[in-house]
């Protein structure tokens, strides 16, 4: 018994270190600002996360697959853009957040191709894929459209409440996040697929001598990180009612450093959607504790993350150390 | 080189070759469709014109992609250039005026050179945040034998972050004529700037091609396990390149901060480790390490930025041109990818037989 738990504690170090450090995180806040003990602050975690929780787990795939996905935050900006110049022009939600969907598998799975067929490094064609969509979106409109669809503002301004709870409540699409979660879990743990993509993250030469469909689970990983983004972007237009080419500047960094800070190694191989939701409720729990604070300025933000993410790699760098030896 | 090929086939294996033809043809373009392109006037005693800016605004893109070169030739990359150049022109305004930053700034401080610090102070100390970032991410990169990507990656998202420290959160705007030298004057009727990019050129050059640490950086990136059992200092070399990377990026600062007149945390140097890396590779030097050619990258980010006046002249808007380049990094990949190059060589040795 005392062995297995051992074994669990030592295959799941990543995974429980990331969880500690949120409780401490968390409650941190909560000794340091009496206002940050009410539930609703950590339901406030999921609505201010929503995009970048869809967006880290798309990338967590692409990244155990010892790959990367730029082009995030790009797709976010052409998605809100697109979706509000076609709502502009009278489309109906229907027709338009399946069209954007698409929109985004297709130019993953674009990006995916040039990546497997052209052995390019997937940084430089998910940069230029960045560059491509951040650069469309503002052909679309160069200013922020407003959105006054019906659907979108009743999509945006209904609150759910949490059962078992009186007042706690999230927005509506804050509950894509953790559906995809669910999604994403029986992916990487149940499917073949996801069996695939930890066996080409180890190794790929071995995965493909193993006769696994390398390139095929490669160009679904970013099909799928494609399709993350565009429902990040539909999120995110939904949220704040507008389209504009400039949204969400860097979030692709946010996103890295949460799937890192998740327990995901950048080597490929290890890594868990999991460890990625809560690499993303860290982030998100920073930022509320700055606002709580209200002297500290905005970039503390990107200080803390940076700080996080430097502890972690020294973290996973020790772990990996370990693994080694043994 | 092979003297045995033929001509045609020496040039076009010359690593210079491809960034040569990509640049020709955008010159061609513009010869073409914007005549007005090459027009070079002289204006207040120095020349004026596209092409003059062509190289006045690749000069900061040129020293990164110098830097850039040696840390991708050993295999690693430096992801926080775009950070580092943030850091060092928020060091440099705030050294010139800490004070404003909090003050009404008053009219009698509009008109006149308002500074806190001397010159010489202020470029020093510019150069020696870069450099110390430098030292940050070599010591991650060597010692700590982090992986270049995540190592580079803290301070990238970190380093916006204390720029903005360093500043006290404001975009600092800098009146004191001397530091403008550096991005807007001209010596001899040409930008300060493109001298200052000489200067490290030659001098990257001379170290790289004249002294052993050029073959120590091309034997790490092909393989550092045995550049170590052949008893060089892989770790110190890899130090060596990512300090260098960070000077050249402070250097690269102190041009942008002065050719704009401001330090602004979030905006100095956006997107640069981008376009650096972009130069490297459009220059032909191989993600992977090993081989590489500073010429090479500075015509990478030469190619970059003519491409970009060009559009400007075309009337395109400055945000919709990252479309424009994303369609010339594609271009790129198309042409470097293995199969294009099977192609090529099919082609030509069809005429050839």
């Amino acid at each position: 018994m005392v062995q297995r738990i051992k074994h669990f504690l030592l295959n799941n170090a990543l995974l429980l270190t990331t969880i500690t450090i949120f409780i401490l995180v968390f409650f941190t806040g909560g000794r340091l600002y009496p206002a940050m003990q009410k539930p609703q602050v950590f339901f406030n975690l999921f609505i201010n996360t929503a995009s970048l929780l869809i967006v880290a787990i798309g990338m967590t795939f692409a990244i155990i697959t010892k790959g990367i996905d730029l082009s995030v935050a790009g797709m976010i900006a052409l998605t809100s853009a697109a979706s509000a110049f076609l709502l502009s022009k009278g489309a109906s939600p229907i027709v338009v957040i399946p069209l954007m969907l698409l929109m985004g598998i297709a130019f993953g799975f674009t990006l995916g191709s040039i990546i497997h067929f052209l052995k390019v490094e997937p940084f430089i064609v998910t940069l230029m894929g960045l560059f491509f969509a951040r650069g469309m979106a503002y052909v679309i409109t160069l200013e922020a459209l407003p959105i006054q669809n019906p659907t979108y503002r009743f999509l945006a301004l209904t609150k759910v409440h949490i059962p078992f709870l009186a007042k706690e409540y999230v927005y509506i699409p804050s509950l894509v996040g953790p559906i995809l979660l669910m999604v994403a879990i029986y992916l990487s743990y149940y499917t073949r697929f996801g069996r695939t993509v930890y066996a080409i993250g180890n190794n790929e030469q071995s995965a493909r001598l193993m006769g696994l469909p390398v390139g095929r689970t490669k160009i679904i990983v970013y099909a799928f990180s494609g399709f993350c983004s565009a429902l990040a972007g539909i999120v995110w237009s939904i949220s704040l009612l507008s389209g504009y080419g400039g949204y969400a500047p860097g979030m692709e960094l946010d996103a890295i450093a949460s799937v890192v800070i998740g327990g995901t190694l950048l080597t490929g191989g290890v890594g868990s959607v999991i460890g990625t939701v809560f690499g993303v409720l860290i982030n998100g729990t920073i930022i509320s504790i700055l606002q709580f604070n209200g002297t500290l300025s905005s970039w503390w933000t990107r200080i803390g993350v940076g700080a996080l993410t430097l502890i972690f790699i020294g973290i996973q760098a020790l772990f990996y150390i370990r693994k080694k030896h043994a | 080189m092979n003297k045995n090929l033929p001509i045609l086939k020496r040039i076009r294996e010359n690593r210079l070759f491809w960034p040569l033809v990509a640049l020709a043809l955008i010159l061609i373009t513009d010869a073409i469709f914007a005549p007005g392109f090459f027009k070079i006037g002289i204006l207040d005693g120095h020349l004026y014109g596209n092409l003059i800016d062509v190289f006045n605004n690749s000069a900061p893109l040129m020293l990164v992609a110098i830097g850039m070169t040696l840390v991708i030739a050993t295999g690693g990359i430096d992801l926080s250039v775009g950070a580092v150049i943030a850091i060092s022109a928020a060091m440099g305004a705030v050294l010139i005026n800490p004070a404003l930053g909090n003050k009404l700034i008053s009219n009698e401080i509009l008109t006149k050179d308002a500074t806190n610090t001397p010159l010489w102070l202020i470029v020093l100390a510019t150069l020696a945040a870069g450099t110390l970032c430098g030292v940050w991410n070599g010591m991650l990169v060597s010692r700590a034998k982090i992986q270049p990507m995540v190592a580079t990656l803290i301070l990238m998202v970190a380093g916006r972050g204390i720029a903005q420290l360093i500043t006290n959160g404001q975009i600092m705007t800098i009146y004191y004529s001397p530091y403008f030298y550096f991005g807007n004057g001209f010596i001899l009727g040409i930008p300060v700037a493109v001298y200052i990019v000489a200067v490290i050129f030659i001098f990257a050059w001379f170290l790289v091609r004249k002294t052993p640490i050029g073959l120590f950086i091309e034997s790490v990136g092909v393989n550092a396990k045995a550049t170590y059992y052949s008893g060089i200092s892989e770790k110190n070399i890899k130090l060596f390149v990512y300090i260098f990377s960070g000077f050249c990026a402070a250097i690269a600062g102190l041009i942008l901060s002065s050719y704009v007149h401001s330090a602004d945390g979030n905006n100095n140097g956006l997107n640069y480790e981008l376009d650096a890396i972009l130069a490297v590779v459009i220059g032909g030097t191989l993600m992977k390490g090993g081989r590489f050619s500073l010429f090479a990258s500075i015509l990478g980010a030469l190619i970059i930025w003519t491409f970009t006046i060009t559009m400007y002249t075309f009337g395109v808007p400055a945000n919709a041109l990252l479309a424009g380049r994303a369609v010339l990094v594609l271009l790129v990949i198309l042409l470097y990818s293995d199969y294009s190059r099977r192609l090529m060589n099919r082609i030509f040795s069809l005429r050839g037989s």
